[in-house]
């Protein structure tokens, strides 16, 4: 069991992001501890999508207001902080269409970072995607390509695992499919912040939950300390 | 509005009044040139004519109509090759045959617009390109003008535009100062016009003029043709001055494309000033620079690679940003009769 | 006869125009950029090797050592200082920064070697030639042009398919922003398309000047021919640009060979055949 008491993985102090000149983040402090699973949910436009961008590189912020592992990343060039340990799987998965099943994997593989993941646990994780690992990943279903954005992202051995919405879209048999892989991922070390508008699966998954409304944070806490009429209020701001 | 207030839409601003009264002082006192101007005075002054038309159809397509040619040498060596087919094959008077060759080249540039606007973007570019090389190969086949090396206009096509040299000069000049003034205002009621307005919701975002039921692809070619027309004109006037026409000066990439879009680029993209003012500023520095030769197109590049990259409006962009300032408004502005302006 | 060697001719020929033809297409595959300098760069990859082969009295084949590897640096320095700040939603920099460039070269190599056209001998290989059959002969330095064509466009589409650098520029191409997730930066990752661009440029040029005279003033023929290359054969289809290349090299030849003044032209018309019949090109393929 991670122990949220130890130096933070990620800590995000104050931050503020923007898209151009509008506004989407106004504050917003997180930590994540090494191992540990971490929700993020919201309405849609409350700025889930924008703190993940931040983090990963995306979008410009201070210096200071995201740190890993003690060192400013805040603003760093995107290839910089994936080089660092942060990998990031895009909303709506962003996988290269021109690529194979197999290339897209070992792109995500390609800085070498040394770790558990090889093209080979990937395929041990997700079976399925061994089998059509010659195919243009256009060609598969909409959950086997969310497998194939989650393989590349591990294919980078990441510190932290960014997933943004990796159940948009998809039939709740195969979210919970997906799911299901999750604890082998964080078995592995790994720190995982989910961002969900579907909280079931996001709440049973995560260890503690960060709830973003129109941009700040809402509520934060442990799930399991959390009601549901809590988290329907932060949700909803109700 | 709740309350009737009355409405006029109207162009001007003070200031742009004062710039246009301003503006035609400057046109009379040019006009008058022949008589306060010496012989070189007059050529010069047409070049520079010449060269703010030219800069100024260019900023038409590329700026406003978003396209990028660097062919349209083709028509300036069109209208010129076209000038001197009428006159030499035809014995039309050069005055006449000056309108007909942009007519002419218009009706030439609809089949070539079929053809050219099946690249888009960048590719259209280098297909105006080869365009234009076709034409200065096909000019160069025409044995009738002297193929590859070119013809000179006869003495009797020269004494038909005017009997004596000095009268010819002067309404060379004239013709040159009407034509540069016609294709200024021109563009200026067509930026005006619905087409106009068209443009500009395209320039701002295509998909958006589509949806909006703007036929984008009516309004380009339109433009393309119209810039055709006003390009082949100038070109026939520029060779009628010189009495000499070959393939490559007629379709030359570095005089009649390079420093037009040096010129525009400079002056600033996207304005009707920026034409304007680009060619002055090539003309000063051509004066002073004038032994550098290649260098000077060299530097002329550099400059406009510059501005491109660190002040992509150009000279004239900075002044008005800094101003507000336009001569030509072609924004308008909704006056409510109490005063207010809003835009 | 007659005909075959006209045909044969103009597919050596060919083989140049689609070098030229595969650097364009590499870099508009990859960012979608179109380099108007394109073929001021191969003639100066020319004069390049013109001057290395005098200086150093060496081959120009010996030359492609020196002219490459400088090519590509040169193309990657490019890139990296001003053609990765002109990418971008907006055609214009892009379009009018390589168009400057095009007229800087130009001109900068009419101030240094003046407008007097030069040639790379390339010693007693310039005049040897095979027998194909009862009639047929080819010169063994076209011959060698054409296979150095071929075996460039098959080493190009092995980088891009079966290589990490490969996968790097599709992936980039595919998605930027998601590329860079990857760890991959965009910026260097344009400077190595541009740099293989110019390396294959190099190869070109020196090619380009051991087969006939060149003068500084003809880069933009050696652009629009390449050009016309990629839109005949298709684009992001690098096979269909070596396609390309042959036809347009054999229209060439036919032209000349109807009338010396034609041949241009005929190579201009029948690029504007395909894009009135067949605007996609023959071989299209829509991503590289
Ligand atoms: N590309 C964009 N440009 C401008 N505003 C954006 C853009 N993307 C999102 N926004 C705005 O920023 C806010 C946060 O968006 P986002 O982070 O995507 O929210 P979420 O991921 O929680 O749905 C929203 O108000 C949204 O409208
Ligand atoms: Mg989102």
């Amino acid at each position: 069991m991670p122990d949220p008491s130890a130096a933070p993985l990620l800590a995000v102090r104050g931050l503020d992001a923007f898209y151009g000149d509008i506004q989407a983040l106004f504050g917003v402090s997180m930590q994540v501890a090494p191992g540990e699973a971490v929700a993020v949910i919201g309405a849609n436009g409350a700025g889930k999508s924008a703190l993940l961008k931040s983090i990963a590189g995306l979008l410009r912020a201070p210096r200071d207001a995201i740190v890993c592992e003690g060192e400013p990343i805040g603003g760093m060039a995107a290839f910089a902080v994936a080089a660092r340990g942060i990998a990031l799987v895009p909303e709506g998965r962003g996988l290269f269409p021109s690529l194979s099943v197999e290339e897209n994997l070992m792109i995500g593989g390609q800085l070498k970072r040394a770790g558990p993941w090889s093209l080979q646990r990937v395929f041990e994780l997700f079976p399925v995607l061994a089998e059509r690992r010659n195919l243009p990943s256009t060609a598969l279903s909409g959950g086997q390509q969310q497998m194939v954005a989650l393989g590349r992202a591990l294919m980078a051995n990441p510190k932290l695992l960014l997933c943004d919405e990796i159940s948009l879209g998809l039939a709740p048999i195969v979210v919970r499919d997906i799911y299901a892989r999750l604890p082998a991922i964080l078995a592995q070390g790994t720190s995982i912040i989910l961002v969900e508008q579907d909280i079931v699966q996001a709440l049973k998954a995560a260890q503690r939950v960060y709830c973003l409304q129109e941009g700040r944070v809402a509520l934060e806490g442990a799930t399991k300390a959390l009601t549901r009429e809590q988290i329907a209020a932060a949700y909803f701001g109700v | 509005m709740s309350d009737s207030k009355r409405v006029r839409v109207v162009f001007e601003s003070r200031a742009s009044r004062i710039a246009l009264v301003l503006f035609a002082l400057g046109v009379i006192a040019l006009a008058a040139a022949p008589y306060w101007g010496g012989r070189d005075d007059l050529q010069l002054l047409a070049e520079i004519y010449a060269y703010a038309a030219l800069a100024s159809l260019w900023n038409l397509l590329a700026g406003y109509a978003g396209l990028v040619s660097v062919g349209q040498q083709a028509y300036v060596g069109l209208g010129a090759y076209l000038l001197f087919a009428l006159a030499i094959l035809l014995g039309l008077s050069p005055l006449w045959a000056l309108p007909l060759a942009g007519i002419i080249s218009g009706l030439v540039a609809m089949p070539v617009a079929g053809l050219v606007f099946r690249l888009r973007g960048h590719y259209f570019a280098i297909g105006t390109w080869i365009v234009a090389e076709v034409f200065r190969l096909a000019a160069s086949q025409v044995s009738l003008l002297g193929g590859g090396s070119g013809t000179s206009l006869p003495a009797s096509m020269i004494i038909a535009i005017a009997p004596s040299r000095a009268l010819r000069d002067a309404v060379e000049y004239w013709v040159a100062l009407a034509l540069a003034l016609t294709i200024l205002v021109a563009i200026v009621l067509l930026l005006r016009s619905r087409y106009g307005l068209a443009l500009k919701a395209i320039r701002d975002s295509e998909v958006a003029a589509r949806c909006s039921g703007i036929d984008v692809m009516r309004t380009k070619v339109l433009v393309y043709i119209v810039t055709a027309c006003g390009t082949a004109m100038v070109g026939a006037l520029i060779f009628l001055q010189r009495l000499r026409i070959s393939p490559d000066a007629a379709f030359s990439v570095n005089d009649w494309t390079a420093f037009v879009i040096f010129i525009t680029v400079i002056g600033g993209i996207g304005r009707i000033e920026g034409p304007i003012i680009g060619t002055i500023i090539f003309f000063v520095l051509r004066q002073t620079l004038a032994d550098l030769g290649t260098l000077y197109l060299m530097m002329l590049g550099l400059v406009a690679i510059a501005v491109m990259l660190t002040a992509p409006k150009g000279v004239w962009g900075l002044i008005a940003e800094r101003f507000g300032f336009s001569v030509f408004p072609l924004e308008r502005r909704v006056i409510l009769d109490d005063g207010t302006a809003r835009k | 006869m007659d005909w075959i060697n006209v045909i044969i001719q103009g597919v050596l020929v060919g083989g140049l125009y689609a070098m030229f033809a595969a650097g364009l297409s590499l870099i508009f595959g990859v960012m979608r950029l179109v380099n108007i300098a394109h073929g001021d760069l191969i003639v100066l990859a020319a004069y390049l090797a013109l001057v290395i082969t005098q200086t150093l009295g060496i081959g120009p084949l010996t030359a492609l050592l020196i002219v490459v590897p400088a090519m590509a640096l040169i193309g990657y320095l490019l890139q990296r200082i001003l053609l990765n700040r002109t990418l971008g939603d907006d055609l214009l920099p892009p379009l009018l920064v390589t168009f400057g460039l095009s007229v800087i070269i130009q001109n900068g190599l009419l101030t240094v070697f003046t407008a007097d056209s030069v040639k790379l001998q390339a010693g007693a290989i310039e005049v040897d030639t095979v027998r194909l059959a009862e009639g047929i002969y080819v010169g063994v330095l076209p011959l060698l042009q054409f296979a150095v064509a071929v075996a460039v466009i098959g080493g190009l589409q092995f980088v891009f398919y079966r290589t990490a650098l490969g996968r790097a520029f599709r992936a980039t191409a595919d998605d930027p922003a998601v590329a860079q997730l990857m760890g991959l930066d965009n910026r260097h990752v344009f400077a190595l398309a541009m740099a293989l661009s110019l390396a294959v440029v190099a190869i070109a040029g020196v090619f380009l000047a051991v087969r006939a005279n060149f003068d500084p003033s003809q880069g933009p023929a050696r652009l629009i021919f390449g050009f016309e290359a990629v839109i005949v054969g298709g684009l992001g289809s690098l096979w269909g640009t070596l396609a390309g290349g042959l036809i347009l090299g054999v229209a060439q030849a036919i032209g000349a060979h109807l009338n010396p003044g034609w041949q241009i032209l005929a190579g201009h018309i029948a690029f504007l055949i395909v894009l009135a019949v067949r605007p996609q090109g023959l071989f299209p393929k829509v991503r590289m």
